[in-house]
């Protein structure tokens, strides 16, 4: 069954996850900048970061024919050092026209500190003035509730930024409807320990719809499944779900809303066909 | 779908998770030593299972997180443990 993975982690995976998730029938995969496991000793580092998530991923990727999209930041795991921040923000620009860019992520809370709310706000005030989509990932376990809420507070103060053009990922029982109520897009993570298991996603999609809902694998170096996204999809057909309403789920949603970026294609373009192009990019910053 | 249907997909599933939570309560009071702030969070959430709450894995949630609303002054470091504690170390 076709779908879209919109958060994974792929450069902490082999080529052989890449081969299993096309195999599976994804049809493209999104990489929001990430925390190494250990913090980057310098801007420069990051520069190379970004090198990786625009050049080299994308060229991986299409080895199978999948596209490969990316969204910059410092993650909030590093939000800590203002200095260093404020040093990786002005390198963004740079990148941000890049063809694969989809915009500034994950950005976010990780213990819910001052200076964390502080880089949150900067990477705020620079998607709003760059235009660009924002991917927001929400603090694990015993934070999660109090840094969605006050990520929420920060993004309903920027008046520029649009709710509809910002997704919270990571949301579970306790986050999830006041996401939505927001107006933000929700995202569901599907890990083997923490955030949600399939069962329990399919659950929060029963009872919250499948509108501005979507489901990915956030797969990286740590515990995670790269396919889980459509061992989902096998759970909801398992529970009596049809076709057309899983892939509202695991497809159209993600499209819906990354189409929102110029920049997301499901294929390669035909240049000789306006048509063609019109139906399988996204629209604009104005749709 | 029915309950029926419900019980038939996931009541294995759920019945060993079950024992498997009990089986760790148990390990916990063969073990010496004291608990932390984690073993009351967990009890919390377990009488939330035994109650009649439509919402009780959202309730379990709310057990385990920080019910504070204002910035922390410093991260204390990056990793998350499972349960607020409320004077943090």
């Amino acid at each position: 069954m076709r779908y879209i993975e919109p958060h994974a982690h792929m450069v902490s995976r082999t080529t052989d996850d890449y081969r299993a998730m096309v195999a599976a029938g994804c049809e493209a995969v999104c990489e929001p900048a990430f925390w190494a496991g250990f913090d980057r000793g310098s801007a420069a580092a990051f520069h190379d970061y970004f090198r990786q998530l625009t050049e080299y991923e994308p060229r991986r990727a299409a080895q199978f024919g999948l596209k490969h999209f990316c969204w910059l930041c410092l993650n909030p795991k590093e939000a800590e050092d203002v200095k260093l921040a404020e040093e990786v923000l002005a390198l963004i620009p740079q990148f941000l026209d890049r063809p694969t860019v989809l915009g500034i992520g994950e950005i976010g809370l990780n213990k819910n500190s001052r200076n964390e709310l502080r880089v949150l706000e900067m990477h705020v005030d620079l998607a709003a003035r760059h235009d660009q989509l924002i991917l927001v990932h929400t603090p694990h376990l015993e934070d999660k509730r109090k840094g969605t809420r006050l990520t929420l507070d920060v993004l309903k103060a920027d008046s520029r930024i649009r709710p509809e053009r910002v997704i919270i990922d990571h949301v579970e029982e306790h986050t999830v409807r006041m996401v939505l109520d927001r107006g933000h897009w929700a995202g569901m993570t599907l890990y083997p320990v923490s955030k949600c298991t399939p069962a329990r996603a399919i659950d929060i999609l029963d009872v919250y719809g499948s509108e501005r809902l979507w489901l990915n694998s956030a797969c990286d170096w740590g515990e995670s499944v790269p396919l889980v996204v459509v061992h989902t999809a096998l759970e909801m057909r398992r529970r009596g779900w049809s076709q057309e309403a899983i892939e509202r789920v695991i497809y159209d949603n993600p499209r819906e809303f990354l189409s929102q970026s110029p920049k997301f294609c499901l294929r390669e373009e035909r240049k000789d066909t306006t048509e063609v192009r019109r139906l399988k990019c996204g629209p604009g910053p104005g749709f | 779908m029915t309950r029926q249907q419900v019980l038939d997909l996931y009541f294995l599933d759920a019945r060993c998770k079950l024992i498997e939570v009990a089986a760790f309560l148990d390990r916990l009071d063969r073990a010496e030593g004291e608990a932390d702030f984690r073993l009351p969070a967990f009890r919390d959430a377990l009488r939330v299972l035994s109650s009649d709450r439509p919402d009780r894995a959202l309730q379990a949630l709310m057990a385990f997180s920080d019910p504070t609303t204002e910035p922390v002054p410093k991260a204390p470091g990056k990793g998350a443990v499972g349960a607020w504690q409320e004077t943090q170390p």
